[in-house]
């Protein structure tokens, strides 16, 4: 890790004014991320500004029809809210799969999509739910959000501070992890809003990062059980292709995944 | 360069460091406390895993400065004096460990698996569990074997507490 | 058996420093005034070093000296070795370029170090690092064997041109050829040994100190074998002279091969103490593991098997060739040839055998022993011929391996092995019992109405361990005995010290070694220590390796303590006023048979070294050694039988059952044993199912961090089942065999031949990824 200036501010404003201040000033949250890119010297942020203790950005609220949870907030306190395991049990779950029980403890939500990996969990509940993010600075749709692979709308210094989740009729998450990182090779998520609109979302699949899944959508808002995606084509154009997965392994664990997820939405 | 105040094993410390220095590095290089290993450098093997405020956390992935004012357990930590703590004598009885590398990890995320389960523990739910934490040498039989050893033991040293 | 004698699942006395996080590993060692290198490493596959410029890196704050490869020419450093000569069919020794431990002029792969940076701290090391300037000149790279063997294909060393090393054979080609004209059915199969990195989980790492008032050498370093690591370094680098190195190993955490060798750090580290005049530490990160590193595997073969109308074997065919990597690592010349092809007639009868095996240099990190070394591959490759005839011959494949079992010993198969003993029979009916095979079919079928694919896959192993007899090895080209040494001190108030040239990673010989002296004393094993890896205190020794430890280390110590017992019945009579035949030991005491007269273990070693009361003429002191130099390999040997299941929307594979009926002679400690099966199934299945070390094209490494390498974890696996039938070996006094690398050995072709089962596609390259096993349901490539 090449030398840095490790700044600890007590509220948004203040880690703004530091922001603003420092050459090349990087936020810091659960640091799960930062940190090993810090380490193999891909990084090297002038000053490390550490949101992760900032009273004002940890926790949830969950109300009759959003669930909100501010940015600083770890993946296992998302996973083990009770609240949120009855509002939105697919978004618990999801949660419940970032990584490993130590990965959990420290990443958080608005680490994970402001870094918006093209492998990442969030980004696809963010995308399905169709979620808003609330910066120090304006809310921001969730169709807006995500500008392709490790780019999002956010403008320089500009700091998330909650991502407010809709409560869906039906929500369920399948991910088949990729077998050595652990994150997803192919995760989908899937969404009946209250309002009967069908949305979901793939993540790990596209060389492009999250992207929605017109023809699943379709298929499911015509008939929402597993079966109905029995026909449904996806074609392996855009994908990404590795030694883990093909590009056409991945275009079958999108449907694959999406069946599991609407299974598991009930 | 920074001071850091933290508690270790229920000392306090204090140390100047740089900034970019990893709570993994204090620990080793600074407080000679080696029990704690590096495995890799990608955060995922699990050899650095300590306790920060009770939680089990990779130290590889944690800057001093965050972990400034918190309180830290390591493996050197855990038995009180001679006694071993449960999971010790657990990963010892039922041989969970072979070169000893992955162990005061193991042992560490093992801790807060049965914290967290209580009761409730299998085997498929410990190896689910242990997902971020590898060792080489075992095949996991053993150390699997270990944590549901010990998870007994914890509930009967808990309940005579 | 006593309580904590031989045959008693004790707990491990090693076990109480590792759980309370006191391990003593390399890196947890702090010398007064220690600095620290770290390495520039060549990021190209293939290229010419046209310059270095360390200008602005030693202007670095705490920077002491960069170093790079011409100062080692200068400072005529000896390039690294291969210490077993194989030659070619035509009789031409093997074709070698030169490896220095930095790259003067060209570098030939991804890693390969071309300089070195010593700092006061190991982060100004690395900073400076980044500020040397290497002015590369690309050249084409050939990333695999096949690249590497095409007309046209870059070359790596001058001195190997067409980028062969050697062109082996073994076996009786005329037979082979006869036997397969008169044959009634031909099987054949083409696979690939997948590339794998060792990953022991305690990176490589090395302390250097030099002592300019003695001109002496200190070297820590995560090694299996000290010695042989001294003998190396002073016999052939010219660093230092032997009696002027120590070296020390102390707690190593795990080794699976990748530490016997000496690598290019070590070298350099001791170097440089000496020109920087303080001590030298380099700890080796992950990254720096998967690019230096002895990888292990990587084959490609063909094989072909007759079967006449009986379906009894008779010949073998293989043609294999092997991967070494851009240098030849320390013993890799012998581990696709003497490790590998002396292992092709498996437990089976085979009457005529032909093996060709071509090595090969390739722009990738140099290959070399991994758990089972030549051994699992072997063994993959004829288990996986096995399985594949069954299914053409349309035969039960428990039923095609038990007609063709060697059931008669001593067996001499045609690749220079003599089996000594074993019951392959009895291996195979314990484990199709613990499966239940019976029940098999009906499971099968169950499966099928759930809508899941299930198979069951074979693996009938045989593996050459206790490395092994120097004679027969020196035959063969080794250039070192493997014999081993071992000596026992009584002090004077009867504890015990074992000094074993035997190094322990993991395998717990503190306490099995122990268990030996417990057995024949009848003192516990608290009162033993076990002192191994460090060239000051032990005499001499060969490591670890080759599941050696217990058939050669053990027997070692096992001659030395009936030196030392026979002196102590000397004492003992005399004390007693006995004659010396008639005193035997029980429970610490010697004693005369037939009487109650006896005196104690302490009250004899008190004795030899007051020496107020010894026989006339004896030398004083209880304390003798001895050096063990094995007869004959040792063959354990065992069946797999591996059952799973596979998701045939996703291809995943999961495990049903797993069972291990191993055969290892005696067992000194059952619960050790087990361990030791437990830790190489992981391997072998992580092969079959996760692990596969991939480059790209140009040589640059795909799979470079547990991001992308897969390990196998813990939900990976199943809980095994083992069990044990035995026959002891007639070759060593205690009938011990090893078991350290068996599970690796026999249990990829399990795997795989469990997977082609459930799919009912033979076809099916290691790793079997999911994506694979997809693929090969699903019909497209
Ligand atoms: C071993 C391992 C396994 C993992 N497995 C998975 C997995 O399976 N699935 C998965 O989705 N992820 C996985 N992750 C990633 C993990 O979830 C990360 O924690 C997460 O992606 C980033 O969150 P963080 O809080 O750690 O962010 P940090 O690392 O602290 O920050 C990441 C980036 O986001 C920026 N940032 C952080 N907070 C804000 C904010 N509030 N406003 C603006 N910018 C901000 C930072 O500047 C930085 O650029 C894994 C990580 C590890 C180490
Ligand atoms: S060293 Fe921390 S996860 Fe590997
Ligand atoms: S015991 Fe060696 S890595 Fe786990």
């Amino acid at each position: 890790m090449y030398a840095t200036t490790y700044h600890r501010p007590s509220s948004v404003d203040e880690a703004a004014a530091l922001f603003t201040k420092g050459s090349e000033a990087k936020y810091l949250a659960g640091g799960h991320t930062l940190i090993p890119v810090m380490k193999q010297r891909l990084a090297s942020p002038s000053d490390v500004i550490d949101l992760g203790k900032i009273k004002d950005l940890i926790g949830l609220e969950v109300s009759a029809d959003t669930v909100t949870i501010k940015t600083a907030t770890t993946h296992h306190d998302v996973a083990a809210s009770g609240p949120v395991q009855r509002a939105i049990p697919a978004l618990a779950h999801l949660a419940s799969m970032i990584g490993d029980p130590a990965v959990r403890y420290r990443g958080t939500i608005g680490g994970s999509i402001a870094n918006n990996d093209p492998a990442a969990d969030y980004p696809a509940a963010v995308l399905a739910l169709g979620a808003t993010i609330r910066t120090n600075k304006r809310s921001i749709a969730a169709d807006d959000f995500f500008k392709g692979l490790f780019s999002t709308a956010l403008a320089d210094g500009e700091i998330i501070t909650q991502v407010a989740f809709p409560i869906p009729a039906k929500a369920g998450y399948s991910k088949f992890p990729h077998p050595a990182s652990r994150f997803a090779l192919t995760g989908v998520f899937v969404v009946k809003t209250k309002s009967g609109d069908v949305r979901v979302a793939a993540t790990g699949a596209s060389q492009n990062g999250v992207m929605r899944i017109a023809a699943i959508e379709a298929a499911l808002k015509a008939n929402w059980s597993p079966g109905a995606l029995d026909s449904v084509t996806i074609p392996d154009k855009g994908l990404m292709s590795d030694i883990h997965g093909s590009s056409d392994y991945r275009a079958n664990l999108i449907k694959v995944m999406a069946q599991r997820a609407v299974a598991a939405a009930g | 360069m920074s001071t850091v105040k933290l508690t270790v094993n229920g000392k306090a410390v204090s140390a100047d460091v740089e900034d970019r220095t990893l709570l993994v590095n204090l620990l080793r290089d600074h407080l000679n406390l080696t029990g704690t290993h590096v495995g890799c450098d990608t955060s995922q093997c699990g050899a650095c895993v300590v306790h920060i405020d009770g939680r089990a956390v990779k130290s590889c992935t944690v800057l001093v400065g965050q972990a400034d004012g918190s309180n830290v357990t390591t493996i050197e930590g855990i038995s009180k004096g001679d006694e071993l703590h449960p999971m010790q004598a657990a990963f010892r009885d039922n041989h969970g460990l072979q070169c000893g590398y992955c162990t005061p990890g193991m042992i560490m995320s093992a801790i807060d698996i049965v914290n967290r389960y209580g009761g409730k523990l299998d085997e498929d739910t410990v190896r689910h569990e242990l997902e971020g934490n590898i060792c080489r040498c075992t095949g996991y039989h053993n150390i699997v074997k270990s944590v549901l050893d010990a998870a007994g033991r914890m509930r009967v040293s808990q309940a005579a507490e | 058996m006593g309580v904590e004698g031989i045959g008693a699942s004790v707990v491990r006395k090693e076990d109480r420093r590792f759980i309370t996080g006191r391990g003593r590993y390399v890196d947890d060692i702090k010398l007064a005034g220690m600095t620290y290198a770290h390495f520039v490493r060549s990021p190209h596959a293939h290229a010419k070093v046209r310059n270095i410029d360390s200008s602005e890196a030693m202007k670095m704050p705490g920077v002491i000296g960069v170093h790079t490869g011409k100062e080692l020419v200068e400072d005529k450093i000896g390039n690294l070795i291969c210490g077993w000569a194989v030659s070619s069919k035509d009789g031409t020794p093997m074709k070698m370029g030169a490896w220095p431990a930095m790259a003067p002029e060209t570098v030939r792969f991804v890693g390969q170090a071309v300089a070195v940076v010593i700092a006061e701290t190991k982060n100004q090391a690395r900073d400076a690092a980044e500020a040397v300037v290497v002015d590369y000149e690309e050249l084409p790279a050939a990333a695999d064997i096949r690249a590497a063997i095409k007309p046209g294909a870059p070359q790596l060393h001058p001195e190997a041109p067409g980028n062969v090393v050697y062109d082996w054979a073994l076996g009786d080609e005329a037979a082979v050829k006869d036997a397969f004209s008169k044959a009634a059915n031909v099987v054949s199969l083409e696979l690939t040994n997948n590339r794998l990195v060792p990953n022991a989980m305690e990176p490589r790492a090395a302390i250097a100190d030099y002592d300019e008032a003695e001109e002496h050498f200190t070297l820590y370093t995560t090694s299996q074998n000290p010695h042989v690591a001294r003998l190396v370094l002073s016999a052939f680098y010219n660093i230092a002279q032997e009696h002027k190195l120590r070296v020390v190993a102390p707690d190593v955490g795990g080794g699976f091969g990748s530490k016997i060798f000496i690598y290019p750090e070590e070298m350099v580290a001791l170097w440089a103490s000496k020109k920087v005049r303080r001590p030298v530490k380099w700890t080796g990160d992950r990254s720096e593991a998967f690019l230096t590193d002895a990888h292990g595997r990587d084959h490609i073969s063909k094989a072909e098997m007759a079967f006449d109308k009986d379906n009894k074997i008779l010949a073998l065919r293989v043609k294999t060739h092997a991967n070494f990597g851009a240098y030849m690592s320390l013993f890799s010349s012998s581990v696709p040839t003497y490790l590998y092809a002396t292992l092709l007639s498996g437990q089976y009868n085979i009457p005529a055998i032909y093996a060709e095996v071509m090595g090969v240099y390739t722009n990738t990190t140099p290959v070399d022993a991994y758990r089972g070394a030549g051994r699992p591959e072997a063994s993959f490759l004829l288990e996986r011929l096995m399985e594949t005839a069954a299914r053409q011959l349309k035969v039960d494949p428990a039923e095609l391996r038990r007609k063709n079992f060697i059931t008669s010993f001593p067996h001499q198969t045609p690749v220079i092995m003599a089996y000594d003993i074993g019951d392959f029979g009895a291996s195979l009916d314990a484990a199709l019992k613990a499966i239940d095979y019976a029940g098999f079919p009906a499971r099968k079928e169950n499966a099928r109405k759930e809508g899941k694919l299930r198979g069951i896959g074979f693996s009938c192993y045989i593996e050459a361990c206790g490395i092994a007899p120097s004679k027969a090895v020196g035959s063969l080209g080794a250039g070192v005995g493997l014999w081993e040494s071992a000596e026992v001190r009584v002090n004077p108030v009867g504890t015990i010290e074992i000094l074993t040239g035997s190094h322990s990673h993991g395998q717990g010989h503190e306490t099995t070694f122990a268990q030996l002296v417990a057995e024949r004393l009848g003192i516990p094993i608290s009162q033993v220590s076990i002192v191994h890896g460090d060239t000051d205190k032990v005499q001499f020794g060969m490591g670890t390796y080759g599941s050696r430890s217990a058939a050669v280390g053990l027997t070692a110590i096992l001659k030395a303590m009936e030196k030392v017992e026979s002196k102590a019945k000397k004492i003992a009579a005399h004390q007693l006023e006995a004659s010396e035949d008639d005193i035997v030991i029980e429970n610490g005491e010697f004693k005369v048979t037939g009487t109650d007269k006896a005196i104690a273990l302490p009250m004899v070693a008190l004795a030899a070294y007051t020496a107020h009361n010894l026989p006339d003429g004896m030398e004083p002191g209880l304390k003798e050694g001895a050096f063990y130099d094995p007869t004959n390999f040792t063959f354990p040997a065992g069946a797999y039988i591996c059952e799973l299941e596979v998701d045939s929307a996703t291809g995943k594979t999961s495990f049903v059952n797993f069972v291990a009926a191993d055969d290892f002679g005696r067992l000194i400690n059952p619960m050790i044993v087990e361990g030791q099966v437990h830790g190489g199934l992981a391997q072998g299945i992580g092969q079959a199912l996760l692990e596969g070390a991939v480059y790209d094209v140009n040589g640059q490494p795909v799979t470079a961090s547990f991001m992308d390498y897969t390990m196998p974890r813990a939900d990976d696996l199943p809980s095994f089942k083992l069990s044990h039938t035995t026959t002891l070996c007639p070759g060593n006094p205690l009938g011990v065999k090893g078991c350290g690398e068996a599970g690796a050995i026999g249990a990829s072709a399990a795997v795989i031949n469990a997977i082609t089962d459930a799919i009912g596609n033979n076809k099916l390259e290691m790793p079997a990824t999911s994506d694979r096993v997809w693929h090969a349901i699903h019909g497209s490539a």
